[in-house]
């Protein structure tokens, strides 16, 4: 266990370090670090002065060495628009963020589980092909589309749910938080359905499949021959049993919703980290789009090894064979 | 007896039997349009193509010529009169007097344009990079795989962003993103496809008439790793569309002069509050035709192509 972890921790490491080469190499080797790092009002003294305090004029290693120091340290500059600690910006934004894709990943499996074990029961029935059908569009449409039709069907036509915003927040356990107020409410289920729809499309396809498989095994056979109803059946024996894939399977995708979550906050205007980072993009506020690009990076990284090491807890098979191999 | 007279005394036999076996290709395309659905999805991606190529010459504007607009026809609804020419905008017209179709058919030809040139480089770099590690193994392999991993660990779209957060906005950067982020597939499909056909007798044939290894990768191995490179492809394509759509629609994508069908919808969606739906979700609707479209012919594609499912 102890070889796996350390193995694995290993790998989360490197792909850190390479993602912050990565955004290191954009930064200062591609486009001209003076104009990235200092506010482009500044005039020909201010920029020398700043090049020198900032070590510009140091060779390139040398400067990664400082940029991976101060990044160990969480600072990643000023923003210019906000002139304020950049890492502190998004991490004021991540609660919003957060909130809107725990709610995505409930609203997919509490919606997608179900509609994956109908499908799955009933394979060639007219329900089961519609969800089915369903699913293949929750894929194939790009998110922002599905997005502004929810807006055209249940904002601009229906006048049900808002269009936009966030509505009012109450604070919980020091953060803000919509969940808990029934303005914040309303205007938090369309994001976290479009959200969702992508996720719910993956999950009932998972359910669908492995509802199919168990459906045929020994031990439903003889729950249904020992004369249970058909809805303990469903609800016991098959629920728990498709339920390992599922739960692995959005652990992974965790981290693709919080990246996923720029095309959904741009669309529905939720000050959540993305829309905060395509607001930097299009202000040129390059400490900020750094800061947020880190920091994703490493919420993914943490996610998938999370769950990685927890699914070699639940399938020994898995950290065996990555030992051997 | 001259060799000439032995092998003209031959031809016979074999011109008499011509072989009774029908090309692969022939029988994929035999088997590709039993389904109804399929065909009418080819059909539509075929009509798309076209539209987009032809764009200047079926339009009924040149939507990016000033000279062409008139500020009078702004806002119409789909099936107006235009004041200025008489015409008709089936899809109505933007805030600028924009015929939306033709608009449209111009976004197409970006959005295809894009989505084309980078799935050409990114099959290149991923087949040479996955067909290479499989055949050489060792240290490359491990290397070019690790990679590979390291990148698909990271959602498409984050990697992107990045990408063009740094670099700026334009068609020439998208494509960059775009191949950065799809060759990893290619390269891990001929990968596990190669890997299988690498230890078959005809490689060691191959290799024992002392071929080089680039004409045994490219000529003996790569033509059988292809089946599952065009069922990867056809779903790489719809899902580059996608992303090119979705990193224009939030502004990071095409410049504003070179509109695809993302930065069309993203123009389009200050209105879309206003109930001026048209400008927005007509574009929209073309999107999604042609990504279904495509999604329609990727799926029998993969039918077609699995060895297990056929007959």
């Amino acid at each position: 266990m102890i070889v796996y972890l350390v193995r694995r921790l290993g790998q989360s490491l490197i792909a850190v370090v390479a993602m912050a080469v990565l955004v290191f190499l954009g930064v200062y080797a591609i486009g001209n670090p003076v104009d990235v790092l200092i506010n482009p009002e500044a005039n020909q003294a201010e920029v020398a002065a700043v090049t020198q305090r900032l070590g510009l004029d140091k060779p390139l290693w040398e400067q990664f060495v400082i940029f991976i120091g101060n990044l160990l340290q969480g600072d990643l500059g000023n923003s210019f628009v906000y002139g304020r600690p950049a890492v502190e910006i998004i991490l004021e934004r991540l609660p919003a963020t957060m909130e809107l894709a725990f709610v995505a990943l409930v609203l997919a499996v509490v919606i997608g589980v179900p509609l994956g074990v109908l499908a799955g029961l009933k394979p060639d029935s007219i329900g089961g092909r519609s969800i089915m059908a369903g699913s293949i569009l929750g894929f194939s449409l790009p998110n922002f589309w599905q997005g502004m039709l929810l807006i055209l069907v249940f904002a601009v036509m229906l006048g049900w749910l808002p269009a936009g915003g966030r509505g009012q927040t109450v604070e919980v356990l020091g953060m803000r938080l919509s969940l808990f107020t029934w303005d914040g409410l309303q205007h938090l289920i369309l994001p976290a359905l479009n959200l969702a729809l992508f996720k719910m499309s993956l999950v009932i396809r998972l359910a669908r499949a492995n509802t199919r498989e168990v459906a045929l095994q020994d031990y439903v056979k003889f729950a249904r021959a020992k004369g249970l109803s058909a809805r303990r059946v469903v609800t016991v024996h098959v629920l728990k049993n498709i339920m390992i894939p599922v739960v692995t399977i959005l652990g992974l995708e965790l981290g693709s919703m919080v990246a996923f979550a720029v095309v959904t906050e741009t669309v529905f205007a939720w000050p959540g980290m993305g829309k905060l980072l395509i607001d930097s993009i299009n202000l040129l506020d390059r400490p900020l789009i750094v800061a947020y690009l880190m920091l994703t990076v490493l919420i993914i990284v943490t996610i998938n090894f999370v769950v990685d090491i927890l699914y070699s807890f639940l399938d020994p098979r898995v950290r065996l064979s990555e030992v051997k191999g | 007896m001259t060799d000439r007279s032995v092998a003209s005394s031959l031809e016979p036999v074999i011109t008499t039997k011509p072989l009774e076996v029908e090309s692969p290709f022939r029988r994929i395309a035999r088997a590709f349009v039993e389904d109804r659905l399929a065909v009418l999805g080819l059909v539509l991606f075929l009509v798309i193509a076209l539209a987009a190529i032809l764009a200047p010459w079926i339009t009924p504007q040149n939507p990016y010529d000033l000279a062409q607009l008139d500020i009078m026809d702004g806002g119409l609804p789909p099936g107006e009169t235009s004041f200025a020419t008489g015409g008709t905008y089936w899809l109505g017209t933007d805030q600028q007097g924009r015929d939306m179709l033709s608009a449209i058919v111009y976004g197409l030809r970006i959005s295809l344009l894009v989505a084309s040139v980078s799935l050409g480089l990114a099959i290149t770099i991923g087949v040479a990079a996955g067909v290479a590690a499989a055949y050489f193994g060792g240290r490359l392999d491990a290397l070019i795989m690790r990679v590979v991993d390291l990148q698909l660990s990271f959602p498409a779209i984050l990697i992107a962003l990045i990408l063009l957060a740094l670099l700026g906005r334009g068609i020439d950067k998208v494509i960059l993103a775009l191949v950065i982020v799809q060759w990893a597939y290619y390269a891990r499909t001929v990968r596990s496809s190669a890997i299988v056909e690498r230890n078959k007798d005809y490689i060691e044939a191959a290799r024992c008439l002392g071929f080089s290894h680039r004409r045994i990768m490219f000529r003996h191995l790569l033509p059988n790793c292809v089946p599952p490179l065009i069922v990867v492809a056809t779903v790489q394509i719809a899902q580059a569309i996608a992303l090119e759509a979705t990193l224009s629609f939030l502004g990071v994508g095409v410049p504003i002069t070179e509109p695809s069908l993302g930065l069309l919808i993203a123009n389009g969606y200050d209105y879309l509050l206003s109930g001026r739906y048209w400008v927005s979700l007509y574009p929209g609707i073309a999107l999604v035709v042609t990504i279904i479209a495509i999604n329609l012919v990727g799926d029998r594609l993969r039918d077609v192509l699995n060895p297990r499912l056929q007959k």
